[in-house]
Order: C-alpha cells, then sequence, then structure tokens
C-alpha cells in the first residue's frame, strides 16, 4: 500500500539496522514514548534487528494504560446512573476500576457504548435529547483536538445533555519526571510523532538542553523507528543533545496552529496522577473555567475519589522503563489480556499486552 | 401508496407487512407465512413431506454441525444473515471433509420484523444453498424489543465418502499450511456497514460455500490432514486452536499472507490486525509438503480458492507457538484473540 509499505521495506531496515550497529560504540538505552510505537516496535520485531549493546525501554504513552484508577471507578459509577449513555473509545472498556470494568456495567444493564470518535458520542446526544451522554476523554495532545472540538460544538449549538470525564495528560511533564529521577536510566528518547504533529516540537528544546537528553521525533511505521533510533544513536555517541526531526513529513516546527488554539480555549492545564506513577505537576488538562458546564465529573458529584491500586501490579514501573513486562512475576501467569491486573495489559498500545500477544514465547524462538 | 409498491415488489403479499406475534403462534397467519413465504423458496422433496422432520438415507461416515447467526446489520456488501447461516453450516461440514447433504433452518424473528426483509433473507438462503436441501425447519416471534430482527441457526449433514481422517489430530511436523487466499473482507465489510465508515471503494464480504474446493482436493487425492474455516478470530485463532489441539508449532510468513490494499488501509485507519478480522469464504488447510505445489494448483483452479497460497510450515512444539516472520524479517508471535474485536459479526 502506498505510503505505508516503503515504510515497512525488508531490506532499507536491515540497511538502518547495519548503520545503527556500525555508529553505536557502547550500550546505549533509549525510550520510546508513545504506545502505538511500542506496539510497532514488538509487532515488527523491530528490536531484534538492533544490536544486543542497545536496549528499547518502553514509555508512558498509552493513554489508557496511564488513566488512574479512580478515573474509571468513577466512569463505572457514571455509567450505571439511569438514563445515561456512556461512551468511549473501545480499548477503555476493558480496563479494570477497583472491583469491575465497565463492560461488567454494560452486561448489568448500563449503556456503555464504544465510539471511534468522541463527535459520535455528541451526534449520540444530540439524538437522545432527553439522556445524558458522557464521554470518557482520554489521551495525550493528540486526542485533545477532537475532544476539544466536541466541547465546542455542544457548547455552541447548546447541547446540554452531553459532557465528558476528561482525563488528559500531556508528554512533556512525563518526559520530565522520567529524565529527572533519581533511578533514571534512559539516555535518549525518541519522542511520539503524532504528538509533535499537533504541538511541534518547541516543547521539547529546554527538556534536551536542561538535561542534556536527545529527543528525536519519532513516527510509527518500522524504517520510522529505526531512522529514530539511528539519529539518537548518532546524537548520543556524538555526545550532542537536541531535538532532531526524524518525522518531518507529518511534524512541523510550530505543529498544528488551530488544533493548538482549541485546545488553549477548551482546556487548562492541571496536576494530574497518572496510573502507577503518581501525580506530575502540570501534566494534564481540565476543562477552562468557559467549558466548565461540561465537565461529568461535576454535573454527576463523582469527583474526588481517590482509590488504591492493585499492590502485584507493576505497571508504574514498566511505564517509567524501569521494568520490562517479562520481569513481573504475574506476566503472563495470573496478568493475561484476559484476566488484566493493570491497564498495560489491557490496550494494544500496553507494554504488557503487546509483549503478551507477540512475545510470549520469546525465549524459545531465540533457541 | 402501499398498494403501488405491492404491485411493483416481487415479494409475495402476505398478510401485513411486519412479522406479528401470531406469525409464531401456530395459527393461520404461521400457516400463511410458511405456505405463502417458506415453502415456496426452499420447496424440495424433503421439504415437501410436510413433516416434523426429514426421513433421508445417508450412506456410511456423516458428519453433523450446527450454528446460529445474530450479525448486525442483516444486510451488508457482499451478503446477509442469510447467506452467512448457510454458507457458515456448508462450510463448517466442508472442513470435516463431508459433502453437505441436507440443511435445516430455524428462525427467531422480532415482533415488527419487516416481512419483506425476511423475504429477502429467505431468498438469499435458496440460492446460498443451491443444490443442497433445506429439509426442515422452525419460525418463532418474540415480543418487539425481546431481539434484534432476526436471528436464524442452521443446521446441517454431510456424508463422508473418502478415509480421511481430517482434524487437528492428523496434523504433522513438516506440512504446508496452505491459506485459501487474501485475509479480513469480511470482517471489514461489516464493521463499515456497520458504523458508517466509508472508503474509496466499497469492501464486500468473502462469504462463499467452501465444499467445492474441498471437493477439488479430495478428488485429486491429496491427503488433506487438517481444514479450519477461518471465521471469528480469523487466521491467528484458527492457528493457534489448531497448534494446541496438535501439540505443534507453526511458522507462518506474513509476506506470503495475502491482504487486500482496501482492507489493509481500513485495517490502518481502524487499528485491527489482518490476521485477527474474520472471514467467512476463507480456510487454512494443512497437506503434506510434499504435496503443497500439487494442492496449490489445484486450489487455484476453484473460484473460491483461487488466490489460495503456501503461508507457512509445521514444525514440532513448543505445543501451540504460532509464530510469524514480519515484513521486515523478525519473528513475532501470533496469539488467539483476547476479548471481541468486533462485535456481532456472525
Amino acid at each position: 500500500m502506498k505510503y505505508l509499505d516503503e515504510y515497512r521495506d525488508a531490506e532499507a531496515a536491515r540497511r538502518l539496522a547495519d548503520r545503527i550497529a556500525r555508529a553505536g560504540t557502547r550500550p546505549w538505552t533509549i525510550m520510546e514514548v508513545c504506545g502505538g510505537q511500542t506496539h510497532a516496535i514488538v509487532r515488527f520485531g523491530i528490536d531484534e534487528l538492533l544490536p544486543p549493546t542497545i536496549t528499547l525501554v518502553h514509555g508512558p504513552g498509552c493513554p489508557v494504560c496511564v488513566t488512574p484508577v479512580e478515573l474509571i471507578d468513577q466512569a463505572i459509577e457514571i455509567a450505571g446512573r439511569p438514563n445515561v449513555v456512556l461512551a468511549s473509545f473501545g480499548d477503555m472498556l476493558r480496563v479494570p476500576g477497583t472491583n469491575e470494568d465497565l463492560l461488567a456495567v454494560k452486561a448489568r444493564g448500563g449503556d456503555v457504548r464504544m465510539v471511534y470518535s468522541p463527535m459520535d458520542a455528541l451526534a449520540l446526544a444530540r439524538a437522545n435529547p432527553a439522556r445524558e451522554v458522557v464521554f470518557f476523554a482520554v489521551g495525550f495532545e493528540t486526542t485533545a483536538p477532537a475532544n476539544a472540538m466536541a466541547v465546542a460544538e455542544a457548547h455552541r449549538h447548546r447541547v446540554s445533555n452531553f459532557s465528558i470525564l476528561v482525563s488528559h495528560v500531556l508528554v512533556p511533564p512525563a518526559i520530565e519526571a522520567i529524565v529527572s529521577s533519581p533511578q533514571r536510566r534512559v539516555q535518549g528518547f525518541l519522542a511520539a510523532g503524532h504528538v509533535c504533529t499537533v504541538m511541534g516540537s518547541g516543547e521539547y528544546e529546554p527538556l534536551a538542553r536542561k538535561y542534556r537528553v536527545p529527543i528525536v521525533i519519532t513516527g510509527f511505521e518500522p524504517l520510522d523507528i529505526l531512522d529514530g533510533v539511528c539519529r539518537c544513536i548518532q546524537q548520543l555517541e556524538e555526545g550532542r543533545a537536541e531535538v532532531e526531526n526524524a518525522y518531518a513529513r507529518a511534524v512541523r516546527a510550530e505543529g498544528n496552529r488551530p488544533a493548538q488554539a482549541l485546545i488553549a480555549d477548551v482546556f487548562r492545564i492541571v496536576h494530574r496522577r497518572w496510573r502507577g506513577i503518581g501525580e506530575i505537576p502540570r501534566s494534564g488538562l481540565a476543562l477552562s473555567e468557559r467549558y466548565a458546564g461540561f465537565d461529568a465529573q461535576v454535573r454527576f458529584g463523582v469527583a474526588g475519589r481517590a482509590t488504591e491500586e492493585s499492590s502485584e501490579c507493576v505497571s508504574g514501573l514498566v511505564l517509567q522503563g524501569l521494568r520490562k513486562p517479562q520481569e513481573c512475576p504475574a506476566f503472563g501467569a495470573r496478568c493475561t489480556p484476559d484476566h488484566p491486573l493493570g491497564a498495560t495489559m489491557v490496550s494494544a498500545e500496553g507494554a504488557c499486552a503487546a509483549y503478551y500477544r507477540y512475545r510470549r514465547f520469546s525465549e524459545a524462538s531465540h533457541a | 401508496m402501499r398498494e403501488e409498491v405491492a404491485s411493483s415488489c416481487p415479494v409475495p403479499k402476505v398478510d401485513s407487512e411486519r412479522i406479528r406475534l401470531a406469525h409464531g403462534g401456530g395459527g393461520r397467519l404461521m400457516h400463511g407465512l410458511l405456505e405463502k413465504l417458506i415453502l415456496p423458496a426452499f420447496r424440495n422433496p424433503l421439504l415437501d413431506q410436510r413433516h416434523d422432520g426429514a426421513v433421508f438415507d445417508v450412506p456410511g461416515r456423516v458428519a453433523f454441525t450446527t450454528d446460529s447467526y445474530v450479525v448486525r446489520p442483516i444486510f451488508f456488501p457482499g451478503g446477509d444473515i442469510g447467506k452467512l447461516a448457510v454458507h457458515g453450516t456448508i462450510n463448517d461440514l466442508a472442513m470435516c471433509g463431508a459433502r453437505p447433504v441436507a440443511l435445516s433452518a430455524a428462525f427467531i424473528l422480532e415482533e415488527g420484523f419487516s416481512i419483506e426483509d425476511f423475504h429477502r433473507v429467505i431468498d438469499s438462503m435458496r440460492v446460498a444453498a443451491g443444490d443442497v436441501p433445506i429439509a426442515t425447519g422452525d419460525t418463532k416471534v418474540v415480543d418487539r424489543g425481546k431481539g434484534d430482527g432476526i436471528y436464524v441457526t442452521t443446521a446441517g449433514v454431510g456424508v463422508v465418502d473418502h478415509s480421511l481422517a481430517i482434524n487437528p489430530a492428523g496434523v504433522r511436523p513438516g506440512d504446508a499450511v496452505l491459506v485459501s487466499g487474501d485475509l479480513g473482507r469480511h470482517g471489514i465489510a461489516v464493521l463499515a456497514q456497520r458504523e458508517g465508515l466509508s472508503f474509496e471503494t466499497t469492501i464486500e464480504s468473502d462469504t462463499a460455500p467452501l465444499w467445492d474446493a474441498v471437493s477439488e482436493l479430495l478428488r485429486a487425492g491429496i491427503s488433506i490432514h487438517c481444514l479450519r474455516d477461518l471465521t471469528r478470530g480469523g487466521l491467528s485463532s484458527a492457528l493457534v486452536e489448531i497448534a494446541e489441539a496438535a501439540g505443534v508449532s507453526i511458522g507462518m510468513d506474513e509476506c506470503a499472507i495475502p491482504v487486500s490494499e482496501e482492507v489493509a488501509g481500513a485495517c490502518e485507519i481502524l487499528g485491527l490486525d489482518p490476521f485477527y478480522v474474520a472471514n467467512e469464504g476463507r480456510f487454512v488447510c494443512f497437506v503434506p509438503a510434499t504435496e503443497a505445489e500439487r494442492s496449490l494448483a489445484v486450489l487455484r483452479s476453484t473460484r473460491v480458492a483461487h488466490g489460495a497460497v503456501l503461508a507457512g510450515r509445521v514444525a514440532e512444539g513448543p505445543r501451540g507457538r504460532v509464530t510469524v516472520k514480519s515484513r521486515i524479517g523478525a519473528l513475532r508471535i501470533l496469539d488467539m484473540l483476547s476479548g471481541e474485536q468486533l462485535p456481532r459479526i456472525c
């Protein structure tokens, strides 16, 4: 397929892998920030092409994985109320809350629906004016514009039975939390290409300078990722720490200005808790004052309830690149995609699910 | 207005436009539905006996199977619930190496369901069944809101007139794994129709009866070890099930497995993996490696399997392991589908 097959070419992949092997003289640890990149790495076996001195660790860029358990519990509570339609992206429905997931609410009679876009949820609200339609708005900067658009449209057309449960998070504060941690292992980052399509590359310059860390904006196809790794290794070997754009076919330095304006209008920056990681200052979005009336937490009075994580799940360590999925004792035994203990085992972008799906026998396959 | 529609429509006029509870009640309305709609469409000597069941002779070993169909929407590009119900049961028999000899059809209709739509489903089943008689059946009606328009259950009896044991236990290390054509058309066609997603070209379901292809393999004297149609869960789930049941591992080559550009594009957009998307007219065939080329030639001469490819090999354990060599040459695991990739596709 055009614009896809070119980026999956086996011969070109091998050439890039050779170039990486020649460039690297020392061991390096690189984090791919985005769950979409993790999925591609494991699905195509990209890391198997890399020399053993290069370690890829998987970052926190899986929106479903980092949504705090209390938000899921709140969604479950809202979905269980009469006259409510709770709409969400598919992955979110299977993430375990404290006691159950949203599919369990659906099985009990709750009206829980999978949608492909927040605009579909808004359309549901307009088609069902006598019911409350709540969209579970999760994601990074990539999904923020569409979610903002749904709220702005609801506001413009006075759709009063629509609201959103917001769990939006931002990439740069998460990178800062990882590089400033005393346990830091990561020496370079592959930044999430699609996030930068919206936000541009400017936000990463101060991080690269302050923490002396290369940040390479990277796409999602095998050749994109290998190219990102190659550029990151070259920077590390040469002692450079720059923001580099390896996804120029989608990302401009200034990003998408109208999308940024929409986000700035509808949302405001807040401190946010990340599942498994804890609170990161100024790392999330909440509705701005102008649109506060669309906040489902307020409308349904579910704000401020905190809940505890399963103590066995180490997804926080996985999301910070401190642990590989298969190093968890529960992996593949007590924790599987059918019975996940944590969100990283649910989403296709979650590192644990990706490893389970594509890597369970990896010891054997190398034997 | 009503009269005009009725007069220009080939649908035989029955007592009302929509299914009523009484259509399943055993009385006059039900009798009318049978006489005017179902019996004329399915007409065959077994059904014409008008008995509680069909009585017929079957020589030798028999295969027997049943399946229920709840697909939404009922009509989708390339097919409908009726066609699916007939093909599905014929295919389950074919995968046992059995020639289908008779089918049953049972309908659960929701009060208010359009009789014209019911007629379309029945007619589509008549065409799909071809020479295979729909020999017996049943119709029930449930209250409005208690069903989803129409559910169809079919069962089938087939004759095994060869001495091969076609099942997972027959799979041997070294066997060639053939895939009968490109993947994912059915799942994407249904999803696109249901969610109102449109692509540049309409993707049609691949629903098709597979017995002709299997019968050609048998006629050519191929020692088929195992057959499996790739329905829900797609190629991945079928291979994992067989690898587990046979106690072997299977290695596939992603580059060898065809996926049409339209399906590949839709999968990229929707975040689906074509190896997990449902098919209704594709199957995987395990044969001795020495017979692989000949099997491919036979399959490629048939209409439903003209796109057949050699896509993998069976190896000794570890039991249940299915790997695929990715496009860039690295190995990955294929696992069974967890949860539902798409709801209600068949």
